[in-house]
């Protein structure tokens, strides 16, 4: 939605807690706990699968309490009846915790990666880029608003995990990840201030040499 | 939602999906373990500490380690330093992108469509309206957490704070300071 008119004020909250009610903390807490934890991309195309004009009703843990129902029955984890009914299906098997609570500490503080090895980044620092006009109808990490335009690649990031594919389960299919640098004139025109500009980290197969 | 919540927690257990135990573990560590004190612990070192500093600037992710502050949503960390000259501005215009190791978890207004859909096209609106007013000869760099890439603020520190120790420092240190949305 970068770049939209028309979505009303900014409300910060003095004092702001972690979570708000009781039930977001638990919402956050079994996303985190759940067996369908464990590829982040998948996660965020579920969330946007919901429908626009309700999505921008939703309260934020609304939609992971959504997106996590949804993903437990693609997955296979518990059935729309389940989830209707509150209770188990006496048929099925009892698992095992994906998470026990011995292992939560060294799970929230392992030190992850998403660099895999793959293919060499084919741009240098310095290289004028086009953000390619790709509109995939599934999940992309491409924003609208940088479709067609022309920036300038400043960091080499390395290889890593592309959310295009790991989000369809079509593996992790890594690619160069760059961060690009638009002018915001080149993103919103000549009102734009002549100075500032707008940085996205973007993979390989969204750019062209410009 | 309490009731639906509830309804969904007990189906998990009964299952034997989830352990309750875990949950109350994770809520714990995201109530008090992480939060933007740590950032700020960061920010008063690189202030203080120019191999620190220079660390930071070279490999973020290991030099926040360093603090002890790593794991999910910190796998990868760039720091960008405010200066005179410029001012940075943090955003996940495609969802809610925040270094949780060192932040916590984000603000609701973080998350919103107003911020998501105007920090990238009127970051000086944006930051007018959290009561800073940016002269236009100071430069300002939008970055958009597009990828796994986690970005903090390393603001200018004020004037007059030479004399303080990391403890005094980073009690100056606020979480919209390391956002990008307030200058210190």
């Amino acid at each position: 939605m970068g770049g939209m008119a028309g979505m009303g004020p900014i409300a910060p909250e003095a004092d702001e807690p972690v979570f708000h009610h009781a039930w977001e903390a638990r919402v956050h807490a079994l996303t985190v706990a759940s067996p369908t934890r464990g590829n982040i991309d998948a996660g965020r195309h579920e969330r946007e699968l919901i429908p626009g004009p309700e999505y921008l009703a939703m309260s934020y843990y609304e939609k992971w309490f959504r997106s996590l129902s949804r993903l437990l029955v693609k997955r296979g984890a518990a059935t729309e009846q389940e989830l209707a009914s509150g209770r188990a299906d006496p048929a099925s098997a009892k698992a095992t915790p994906n998470l026990p609570a011995a292992e939560v500490t060294a799970r929230l503080t392992r030190r992850g990666s998403y660099l895999r090895e793959g293919p060499a980044a084919t741009f240098a620092i310095g290289d004028r880029v086009r953000a390619r006009n790709l509109n995939p109808p599934g999940h992309t990490r491409l924003p609208r608003y940088a479709r067609g335009h022309e920036g300038v690649i400043v960091a080499q990031r390395g290889t890593h995990v592309f959310p295009d594919a790991n989000a369809h389960g079509r593996g992790e299919d890594p690619h160069p990840l760059y961060t690009v640098r638009f002018t915001a004139r080149e993103l919103w025109g000549p009102d734009a201030s002549p100075r500032d500009s707008v940085h996205l980290d973007l993979w390989e197969p969204y750019l062209e040499r410009a | 939602m309490t009731l639906r919540v509830k309804a969904l927690e007990s189906l998990l257990v009964e299952k034997g999906l989830v352990d309750p135990a875990a949950l109350d573990a994770i809520v714990d560590h995201f109530e008090h373990k992480v939060g933007p004190r740590n950032g700020a612990r960061v920010v008063a070192r690189a202030w203080s500490d120019p191999d620190f500093l220079t660390r930071l600037r070279t490999d973020a992710t290991e030099a926040i380690a360093e603090l002890g502050y790593f794991g999910g949503q910190g796998e990868h960390m760039v720091a960008v330093e405010n200066t005179a000259a410029v001012h940075n501005l943090v955003v996940c215009t495609l969802c809610s992108c925040y270094p949780w190791p060192v932040l916590g978890l984000p603000p609701v207004w973080y998350k919103s469509a107003p911020y998501r859909s105007r920090a990238v096209i009127d970051p000086r609106g944006v930051l007018a309206e959290f009561g800073t007013a940016l002269p236009d000869d100071v430069e300002v760099r939008v970055w958009d957490s597009t990828a796994e890439i986690r970005y903090l603020v390393i603001p200018e520190r004020p004037a007059g704070t030479e004399g303080l120790d990391e403890d005094a420092l980073a009690a100056l240190v606020t979480r919209n300071g390391m956002i990008g949305t307030a200058r210190l």
